[in-house]
């Protein structure tokens, strides 16, 4: 009898009968949001990716025609050669996609959504109906971005960057008309999806965490997703206000940003603006954003690292100080960019100062995981194979920031191949190892099954040479001098000698794009097919593995499980098994060996 | 390298179709499968692990070997000296941590592959190897940042001198123009609101009223005489542009309503560098490949690719719109004396406007 009354109140607790629309697609539940974060993230990927593989191919066969650049650029590929404003536009939406569709809702978006409530043991977020406006609106801008590549003069082409005069002005290249106008609308609305999530992240974390779940015992993937949604919070509204004043000065002829301008043969009408205060308000955002980017990554991996090591993480209060220490740091250096922008040198010295603290915490943190590798029990599960190579990237293109963020040295290889290679390993490649990482790690809890680690092996290793045979090659053409954004380099024959490299980084470029197609299949296929998972298949201590793996509105049947010590119990001396859940309490005589 | 090129391709190939088969044999065979890595894996992948460090080692050998000679070209400034040692100092600390911090992670990862019947060690913590890891690149960063800087405030402190040559760069959609104060040192008044006045013949809109500007002197050209302070003072009539010259470890961006600041002093002539034996050498490479490129050319009945000579580049290094690739200016590095001939023949803004 009194089992089924338990039932009756779980349907009670139920509220209404799910339709269609509201489980599949206006749906509240935190772990529906995530799976659409995480496939509209996977789509824009595709776009964001097939994008760079084009220009690579422009930058290795430079004014080679191409039967793909035909099929796919259309009018703005005359005989299949690629036009130089498309080549613009391709490395502007391509950098926007990955920075902010891919890296931040994609990956921050879905990991957050899946796993604050799962990890923290809330039944969902402090407020799905923000959470699902959330969604909604990263997915409008989405919507609107793709959108801008078909207006008549092709989409924004300025740089990711989009620096005024050249975005403010339609006279000043065509990207920078009706694009850019859709690129900025676009962006204005991420930005509101941005901090509506961040500022649900942060609620959730504070208020729900279940009894026993203090903020010392939170996962490390906690830790980063709350200080992530901090930076985005304060960062966000930046830009916003950044893209207004730019909407302003193209749309209603303000000058916050243009001063003396002579263009097409007319003297326009702005005086006393700056173009370096647009800079200023843009990496006020645009820094911390490589850390909004990087730090869930870094949160994932210190996770699947622990799991898979069968070792607690070392240093835990470490590796949250350092997540603190870099995010403040975060917001304090965005100078670093304009070393050479027209800025008082005497800035330039202050920003060098606080970018290479930044070295410190970013220090403690590699050595510290290379300590949980060390007499661990390793699984090299894909996800585990992934979190290494974020390491090794994320150290490769953390060390040339040493060089790149000495204002002395930045001067000659500032804004060449150099910065590419360098942010590309450690954001972009780093960041993206942590989404993948992710995906293989939390697909059972997504979806209930599990993908195929063969082809997990696979898409690592094919990416993993390829993330290195792109990247490694790209900082010694950099050194040489080469320019970014150029449509080739042939109008300089003092480049003729390092074509040979650009081809040699497109080959490893394709095979890269191609092993994507690997985990694209896995993952899809997976969906439907893949084997059926156990409840806890990575022998896990969190709490997300604690619930059914049948997603169930509110997560946990009956009550929420309490919390009685840390998440990383692995291998603790006087443990039968080598991994304690954190919701099993101590034993008698049992010592909390947290800190 | 073509050879080779083609060869790592097919080698690649077929290691990932050797993988890809692999894939389908195993999960035919495993139909009890877990899909979570079992013992045969993690020996596999962590043997693989350390594959990928041998890779890593390689990949950076071979990258010096075969592109080792494009990297920094000969400096030919006086601070490009400072800048150099400074950059190879940095780039021996990095080769450095980043040779031990691979290794040890590869290495771990392949020394501690989970066996079976292992158990890990429970180790979380160790303050005072923390406190090492925190306090050595924290000094380390501290010695770097303070030669850093020292370096810094050398080169970007601009003092206004009798001696130094001053020169405006002049940015626009898409190439540079340079202007020399003339016979008073001064550079005149400029603004955009001029440009159109003389018939378009004010180039860079100089101001007509002002004396100073009357002996200025605009070129096409950049002539620098040797071993004399340059200051360079940057303007943009549109968007934002960047003067780059990677020769002399220069580059300053130019911004529409400002004027931005850089200087330097050459201290090599053009004629001088195309004798330095490794631009000799670059010279003869890209001659090579040019010879090459023009076979090609000449049997699709194209011209032949002119032989490449070197000189100094200044290059536009901030996006600038649709031919911001070809945004450039040649430098030439001279002895005063063939400077001052130069300049002789160049016609002031007087004579241009009349």
């Amino acid at each position: 009898m009194s089992a089924v009354e338990h039932n009756h109140e779980e349907e009670d607790h139920g509220h209404h009968k799910e339709t269609f629309i509201t489980k599949y697609i206006f749906s509240q539940d935190h772990k529906m949001i995530s799976k659409q974060y995480l496939i509209t993230g996977l789509f824009m990927g595709i776009i964001g990716i097939a994008m760079s593989l084009m220009f690579r191919l422009q930058l290795a066969w430079p004014e080679k025609s191409f039967g793909i650049f035909e099929s796919l650029l259309g009018k703005w590929a005359p005989d299949g050669v690629m036009d130089p404003n498309v080549y613009l536009a391709l490395v502007t939406i391509h950098g926007t996609i990955m920075v902010f569709f891919v890296l931040t809702a994609g990956l921050s978006g879905t990991f957050s959504n899946l796993l604050i409530p799962l990890q923290i043991g809330a039944r969902d977020m402090a407020s799905g109906l923000l959470n699902m406006i959330s969604f909604w609106l990263f997915f409008l801008s989405s919507v609107i971005m793709i959108a801008s590549l078909f207006v008549e003069a092709g989409p924004a082409a300025a740089g990711w960057t989009i620096y005024p005069p050249l975005s403010a002005l339609p006279q000043a290249q065509p990207g920078s008309g009706m694009g850019m106008t859709l690129w900025l609308i676009s962006m204005a609305i991420f930005v509101a999806s941005s901090l509506l999530g961040s500022l649900n992240y942060i609620v959730t974390v504070i208020n729900l965490r279940v009894k026993g779940m203090t903020m010392s015992r939170l996962p490390l993937t906690i830790w980063a997703f709350f200080v992530t949604a901090i930076i985005g919070v304060v960062s966000f509204p930046v830009l916003l206000s950044a893209a207004l004043l730019l909407i302003m000065d193209r749309s209603f002829g303000t000058s916050f940003f243009l001063s003396d301008i002579f263009i097409q043969g007319e003297v326009l009408h702005y005086q006393g603006g700056s173009p370096v205060l647009y800079e200023h308000l843009f990496w006020f955002l645009g820094h911390p954003e490589v850390y909004i980017v990087l730090l869930p990554a870094l949160g994932i991996t210190s996770e699947i690292i622990a799991t898979n090591s069968r070792k607690p993480i070392f240093g835990y209060r470490a590796m949250v100080v350092s997540i603190i220490a870099i995010a403040f740091l975060s917001t304090i250096v965005w100078g670093h960019h304009m070393f050479i922008s027209g800025m008082n040198p005497f800035l330039g010295s202050v920003f060098t100062f606080t970018t290479l603290l930044i070295a410190i915490p970013s220090a403690v943190k590699a050595f510290n995981y290379i300590t949980t590798l060390w007499k661990g029990n390793l699984q090299l599960n894909p996800a585990m194979l992934f979190s290494i190579g974020l390491v090794s990237t994320f150290i490769s293109g953390g060390l040339t920031g040493i060089i790149l963020g000495d204002s002395t040295l930045d001067i000659n290889v500032h804004d060449t191949y150099f910065v590419v290679a360098h942010f590309h390993l450690v954001m972009g490649i780093s960041a993206l190892y942590g989404l993948f990482a992710g995906v293989y790690h939390w697909f059972p809890k997504m979806f209930g099954r599990m993908m195929n680690k063969n082809m997990g092996y696979v898409h690592f290793w094919v990416t993993a040479v390829c993330a290195y045979g792109v990247f490694f090659p790209m900082h010694f053409i950099g050194m040489a001098g080469l320019p970014r954004r150029y449509y080739t380099n042939t109008a300089f024959p003092y480049f003729d000698d390092i074509a040979d490299i650009n081809v040699v980084i497109t080959i490893f470029a394709l095979i890269a794009g191609a092993a994507q197609l690997v985990f694209l299949y896995n993952f899809i296929h997976s969906i439907f097919y893949g084997k059926k998972a156990e409840q806890n298949p990575w022998r896990s201590n969190t709490m997300e593995w604690t619930a059914p793996v049948e997603h169930m509105h509110g997560n946990w049947p009956g009550a929420i499980p309490e919390v009685h010590r840390w998440a990383y119990d692995y291998s603790k001396p006087g443990q039968e098994e080598d991994f304690v859940s954190q919701i099993v309490p101590l034993k008698e005589g049992e010592e909390e060996l947290q800190h | 390298m073509t050879a080779i090129l083609t060869l790592m391709v097919l080698v690649l190939i077929a290691i990932s179709l050797w993988q890809v088969a692999k894939i389908f044999e195993m999960s035919q065979t495993s139909k009890n499968n877990s899909q979570v890595a079992n013992d045969s894996d993690n020996d596999t992948q962590g043997k693989l692990m350390f594959a990928f460090l041998a890779f890593l080692y390689i990949l950076t050998l071979y990258s010096f070997w075969a592109w080792g000679d494009v990297l920094l070209p000969a400096a030919a400034s006086e601070h490009g000296g400072e800048y150099d040692s400074l950059m190879w100092i940095s780039f021996a600390l990095i080769f450095f941590v980043q040779t031990i911090t691979q290794a040890l992670l590869h290495y771990f990862s392949f020394k501690y592959r989970g066996e079976p019947g292992k158990r890990a060690m429970f180790y979380a913590d160790n303050n005072r190897l923390e406190a090492y890891w925190t306090i050595i690149p924290a000094i380390t960063l501290a010695g770097l940042i303070l030669s850093g800087l020292y370096t810094w405030n050398d080169i970007m402190t601009v003092e206004e001198n009798e001696e130094a040559l001053v020169v405006e760069l002049y940015a626009q959609q898409f190439n540079w123009k340079a202007r020399y104060s003339g016979q008073d040192g001064v550079l005149g008044d400029a603004n955009v609101r001029f440009l159109q006045d003389f018939d378009g013949k004010n180039v860079i809109g100089i101001d007509a009223t002002d004396p100073n500007g009357l002996d200025d002197v605009v070129t096409q050209e950049l002539h620098l005489p040797v071993g004399r302070e340059v200051i360079f003072k940057m303007r943009s009539q549109d968007v934002l542009h960047s003067a780059y010259m990677p020769h002399f470890r220069a580059q300053m961006n130019c911004v529409p309503g400002m004027i931005t600041e850089f200087a330097f002093t050459p201290i090599t002539t053009t004629d001088d560098m195309r004798l330095d034996p490794d631009v000799v050498a670059k010279v003869k490479k890209i001659n090579k490949i040019r010879a090459e490129n023009s076979k090609q050319l000449v049997a699709d009945g194209d011209e032949a690719l002119e032989p490449y000579i070197f000189d100094y580049i200044l290059l536009c290094n901030k996006i600038c719109g649709t031919s911001h690739y070809n945004m450039q200016m040649k430098i030439i590095v001279e002895t005063p004396e063939a400077y001052e001939a130069w300049m002789i023949q160049q016609q002031t803004f007087a004579q241009v406007i009349q």
